[in-house]
Parts: C-alpha cells; sequence; structure tokens
C-alpha cells in the first residue's frame, strides 16, 4: 500500500489505495518503526477511513499493530450527528487504562523489602484467569459503580477525594445507564473488582533512573523530584464485565447495521449511527463499563496503599502515595475538537491510543492545566515506563491523542516459543526486578523482546509534539496476572 | 477427533485460531477444547463441575460465535473451565446447540494457568464446509 511521507514521522495513505476510503489514513512513526508494522497496521487503518461520518483521517500511532476490527493505536473521530460509534474501535476490554502513584520512597529505602512488597501485592491484588476481588456487590451496587465510576470508590472508603481530580473525566464518565447492560454482564463483572486480569495488565514498582527526567519543571508538577523515586503504575480494564458489553453489542450491530444501509470491510467494524437508538444505547453500557474501569483501578490503587502502608509501617498520606493520573486506552468520547476553523462534536474512538490534551484544554485537573495532561506510557515488564505530558499540537493533528505503549512487534505464540516465562522470570530476578505471576506462560508471552523499542516510540511522540518527553520509569517490582 | 492450530502471525495481540472436525458437533468441540487450553493446561484442571448448554441462533457462524462467547463468560461467572466437551447441532431455523461441559475451578487448586481470554471477534471470522468436514477460523481477544 503507498505510504506517502508528508512530514516527520507523518505517513499518509490516500483514498485511492482502497475503493470506499472517505479520508486519507496517517500513520504516525520514524522510518524503522513504519518499516516494522505489520500487514494488519495498513489493511486495518485504511478499513477505519471508510466508515461513514469520519473526520479528517484515519490515524494510528507510533505503538500501532495488527488488532480487530481498528489497528492497536489507532484513533478515528465521527461527527455526533453523520457519523458512527463502533466496538472495534474501542475493544472489548473498555477502558482499559493506566494509573500512576507517586511515593516519597526511594529506590534504597524500598530495595531490602523489595521481594516482601511485591509478595504482599501479589497476595492483595487478585490476578490471573477466573479471578475474583474482594467485594462482594448486590445488583442495585454495582448499579451504581456503572453510573459513579470511581467516584462510588471514594464515597465507600476505597480511595482519596482527591484521586479523582487526578483521574480523567474525574473518575465517571457521563450518560452511564445500567438498563442498557445485559444480564450476563453483570454476572462476570461483578465480583471482579479489584482485580488485574491477565495478558498486558500489571501492577508495577517503578524508579526514576539516574537520567531518566527530561523535563524538570513538568516532572516537579507530577511530583517526581529525583532520580531514585519509587513510584507504583498499574494497567487494567473493565474486566469480564466490559468484555461482556463490547460482545452483546457487537453482535447486535453485525444484525443492525443492514436497517441502516452500513457496509463494513472488516466484520468487527460492525457499527451503528451514533444517534441511533442501537447507537446510544451502546455508548450508555460502554460508558458504564468504562466506570467500572475507573472503578477497578481504584479498588486496587485501596489494596496497593494498603500494602505498602502494612510493608514500611507507615501511613500511606506519609508515604506520599498521591495519584499521579490515571488515562484511558479504549474509550469512544464525546468531545468537541476544531475542524477546518469549525468547533464540532465528534465522537471520538480511541483503541490502544491514550488523551493527550494540552495546555488549558477542557478536562485537564487544575494542577495541570497551565502544562496539559499526564500521558502515560506502558512499556513492557523488562525495559521500562515513560510520562509525558499532553500538548496544543495534538488538539490539532490528532484530535488530542497519542500513543498508550511500544506496541508488540510479535505475536504471543511467538514469544512463548522463543523463551520459557520460568526462566525468564529467573532472569528478571537476576537483573533486580522481582516478579511474580500467575501464569508462567504468560509471563513469556510478554517478554520484552516482543515490543518495540519503548524509546524510539517515545521519541517520535515527542518529535511529532503531541506530547513532550517528561520522566523515564525502570520496573523493580511487577505482579501479573 | 478434529483438531486446531494457532496462527502465529495473525492478529499478534491476540489468538487467531484455525479450527478443523470432522462434522459440526467435532467443530464446535474441538473449538471449545482449543479455548479451554487457551486458559489452562487441561491436564492439570479438576473434573467436579458439570454444565449444560444450550444454545440457538440464525446462522451456524452466529451459533458458532455465541458458543465460544458462552464458553468465555461462564469462565467470569462460574470461574471455572470446561476441557470435556459433548456437543449435539441441529441444523434448521434456528440453528441449536445443546452442550454437556466438565471441567473445574481455575483459581484456589493445582490448575496451570494461561491467558484469561476476554471476547471472540469478527476479525478474519468464518465457518464454512471443507473436505468432507468443517472448518473455522476465529480471533480471540486475549
Amino acid at each position: 500500500m503507498k505510504t506517502i511521507p508528508l512530514a516527520d514521522c507523518v505517513w499518509e495513505i490516500p483514498p485511492s489505495e482502497k475503493a470506499g476510503m472517505r479520508v486519507p489514513a496517517r500513520i504516525y512513526a520514524s522510518e524503522a518503526l513504519l518499516a516494522g508494522m505489520d500487514a494488519g497496521v495498513f489493511e486495518q487503518v485504511t478499513n477505519v477511513a471508510c466508515l461513514p461520518g469520519i473526520v479528517g483521517a484515519a490515524l494510528c500511532m507510533p505503538d500501532g499493530h495488527w488488532g480487530y476490527g481498528f489497528p492497536i493505536g489507532g484513533v478515528a473521530a465521527f461527527g455526533a450527528e453523520d457519523g458512527v460509534i463502533s466496538p472495534g474501535g474501542i475493544g472489548f476490554d473498555i477502558n482499559c487504562g493506566m494509573r500512576v502513584l507517586r511515593t516519597t520512597l526511594t529506590e534504597a529505602e524500598v530495595r531490602p523489602r523489595l521481594p516482601e512488597l511485591v509478595d504482599a501485592l501479589f497476595a492483595a491484588v487478585p490476578t490471573g484467569v477466573g479471578a475474583r476481588g474482594f467485594l462482594r456487590l448486590t445488583d442495585d451496587a454495582f448499579a451504581d459503580v456503572m453510573r459513579e465510576g470511581a467516584g462510588w470508590c471514594v464515597r465507600h472508603g476505597y480511595g482519596w477525594p482527591e484521586d479523582l481530580d487526578a483521574t480523567e473525566g474525574g473518575g465517571c464518565l457521563p450518560g452511564a445507564d445500567p438498563a442498557h447492560v445485559s444480564a450476563r454482564a453483570l454476572a462476570r463483572g461483578r465480583e471482579q473488582l479489584g482485580t488485574l486480569g491477565s495478558g498486558n495488565h500489571y501492577l508495577e514498582v517503578q524508579v526514576v533512573p539516574p537520567d531518566g527526567i527530561h523535563d524538570a519543571v513538568v516532572a516537579r508538577a507530577f511530583g517526581i523530584e529525583t532520580a531514585g523515586q519509587v513510584l507504583v503504575m498499574l494497567h487494567c480494564g473493565s474486566r469480564g464485565f466490559g468484555h461482556q458489553v463490547g460482545t452483546d453489542y457487537l453482535r447486535l450491530f453485525d444484525g443492525a447495521m443492514r436497517a441502516y444501509g452500513i457496509v463494513v470491510n472488516d466484520r468487527e467494524l460492525a457499527c451503528a449511527p451514533f444517534r441511533s437508538p442501537e447507537g446510544q444505547a451502546y455508548f450508555a453500557a460502554m460508558t458504564a463499563a468504562a466506570n467500572t474501569a475507573f472503578a477497578n483501578r481504584q479498588v486496587i490503587t485501596h489494596r496497593v496503599r494498603e500494602v505498602m502502608g502494612r510493608v514500611f509501617g507507615r501511613d500511606p498520606r506519609d508515604l506520599g502515595l498521591s495519584l499521579i493520573y490515571d488515562v484511558c486506552h479504549n474509550t469512544a468520547k464525546l468531545e468537541r475538537h476544531v475542524v477546518e476553523g469549525v468547533a464540532r462534536d465528534l465522537v471520538v474512538h480511541r483503541k490502544g491510543a491514550t488523551r493527550s490534551f494540552g495546555p488549558g484544554a477542557p478536562d485537564v485537573p487544575a494542577a495541570y492545566r497551565h502544562l496539559g495532561q499526564p500521558v502515560i506510557i506502558g512499556g513492557s515488564m523488562e525495559t521500562g515506563s515513560a510520562l509525558l505530558v499532553g500538548t496544543d499540537h495534538a488538539m490539532h493533528e490528532t484530535f488530542g491523542s497519542t500513543a498508550h505503549g511500544a506496541g508488540r512487534t510479535m505475536s504471543r505464540a511467538q514469544a512463548k516459543k522463543r523463551v520459557r516465562g520460568e526462566s525468564l522470570m529467573q532472569d528478571m530476578e537476576r537483573r533486580g526486578i522481582v516478579i511474580r505471576a500467575a501464569s508462567k506462560s504468560g509471563v513469556a508471552e510478554e517478554a520484552g523482546f516482543a515490543y518495540k523499542d519503548l524509546a524510539a516510540v517515545v521519541d517520535v511522540l515527542h518529535r511529532l509534539d503531541i506530547s513532550r518527553r517528561v520522566v523515564s520509569l525502570r520496573p523493580i517490582g511487577n505482579i501479573k496476572g | 477427533m478434529g483438531r486446531y492450530e494457532v496462527l502465529e502471525t495473525v492478529a499478534i495481540a491476540d489468538c487467531a485460531l484455525e479450527v478443523e472436525g470432522s462434522d459440526l458437533a467435532d467443530l464446535f468441540a474441538t473449538a471449545a477444547r482449543a479455548l479451554a487450553e487457551l486458559m489452562v493446561d487441561p491436564v492439570t484442571i479438576a473434573r467436579t463441575l458439570q454444565r449444560q448448554v444450550t444454545l440457538e441462533a440464525p446462522s451456524v457462524d452466529l451459533l458458532f460465535f455465541d458458543w465460544l462467547s458462552e464458553l468465555i463468560a461462564l469462565k467470569d461467572s462460574d470461574g471455572a473451565a470446561f476441557p470435556d466437551i459433548e456437543v449435539e447441532i441441529e441444523c434448521g431455523t434456528p440453528w441449536r446447540l445443546r452442550a454437556r461441559l466438565v471441567g473445574g475451578p481455575l483459581q484456589g487448586g493445582p490448575a496451570a494457568l494461561r491467558s484469561d481470554p476476554k471476547a471472540v471477534t469478527f476479525h478474519l471470522f468464518r465457518v464454512e464446509p471443507w473436505a468432507g468436514g468443517w472448518r473455522a477460523r476465529v480471533v480471540i481477544d486475549t
């Protein structure tokens, strides 16, 4: 497929490349990252460009790789009045996302107790397939979680009030309606609040390496002062509840889109007009799932504070265990963006992509409003992660979006053929990363070599100015499903 | 006895399966076994739970989609996986499935856990007659 260089790290596939493309497709990558992208990225981003009501261009971030429906790293905006909403543009793990907490602890203080800390975190945060959380909620209580998100947790003592200010959307997206959620979704998710899941989900103890602070002013606003400071990062989503919401509406849209005369290139892109009854029902259910994901990460945060308070014998507030920020990866959100000089209400789909709102943008917490929102880029469990900050340029270039991680370079099956989980865990321990996992084969799937070079991805984001480098982070403890 | 293969270079963040069966019942049972083996080493999981499943769908491919979706849902609602499966398929309007599942709990025992499948996707999805039997391709979000 023909890719035309438009600018540094910007590549365009013109609409002439595939029948039905309504807009160009645009891939953000260095030459090397573009060359390494699998064929699925090009096929899928151009399929997205064919969807009704798409605005501007179908986008793929530098961590992009072959997904289902949208590519991972896919971003597309659709007119709220004439566009569609698609579960395949969000993913089944609705509001899979990341949050990062700072501490006042240093690596020197944590290192002697690291095995004890990681063991305690592993015991407190259920992981792996089939895991259940410690909360037992009635149907009515779970409906409250759907409506209130992280706010429900804070109201019930599983968080601090200021956590909500440091969460995208305040930890609660508007419009959730439990009436549009199936009993099956409820049965899957009701006992899973506070569980991590498996795959690429993790809870990690991280440290700022000696050369890890790239922007001291913004880092200070994030509460990161010095190299050696310890942080805690987690990555997980809406668990079985969100997965079932996605399944229910994919199945519904698969039949319903014929009535709207919509034809898609990939059946996984099944969609409905955003303003249709089906589109609005999905938006209400998807938002409910997004809110349970905020709640899930909030409950895990509560457990992290309990564990760290116990292990270090201090009040979690004394440990400075404040939330820096919580970002969503897999959502469709109603946002207002300026397109060709006109403000428009758009349904912005981000699938494996992060919001990257710049200074002064709405919904950026007051503490960060003059700087832009914190952006969390999760890397592999071996190599590290990064904190960036949103930019004004992202608002114009990518509907206020950026990458979400390093992005895979090989399949899980290929990774498992190259390394055994047990030997990788031993190797990581030798390198000073204490790891506990529910599934050893799951560890092999997440080996560092299965991912792109995070620094190369972050470099592209920084050069493009769709988010700016602030801090690099190195893992010292990891729990996985 | 059907067979399945993991397609290593397809949908790299997920698990793409190519499944073959001598007939539809074999195809559905083999796909269910593949799904169970995605979750857990089947040798290590207890056979202490039984479930009956009945489903209806307007077409054979949607019945296949609903069948695997049902097993993924049971993984969460019951916290269990079911490697031993007997399936009967009735062709008609609608298509019907009756199945008997035997398996055990995933957590709290000796089960060697693998991955946590989230959902069945329609990406590259197909169910079709093939070489005197049936075959299917399905990508599972993991």
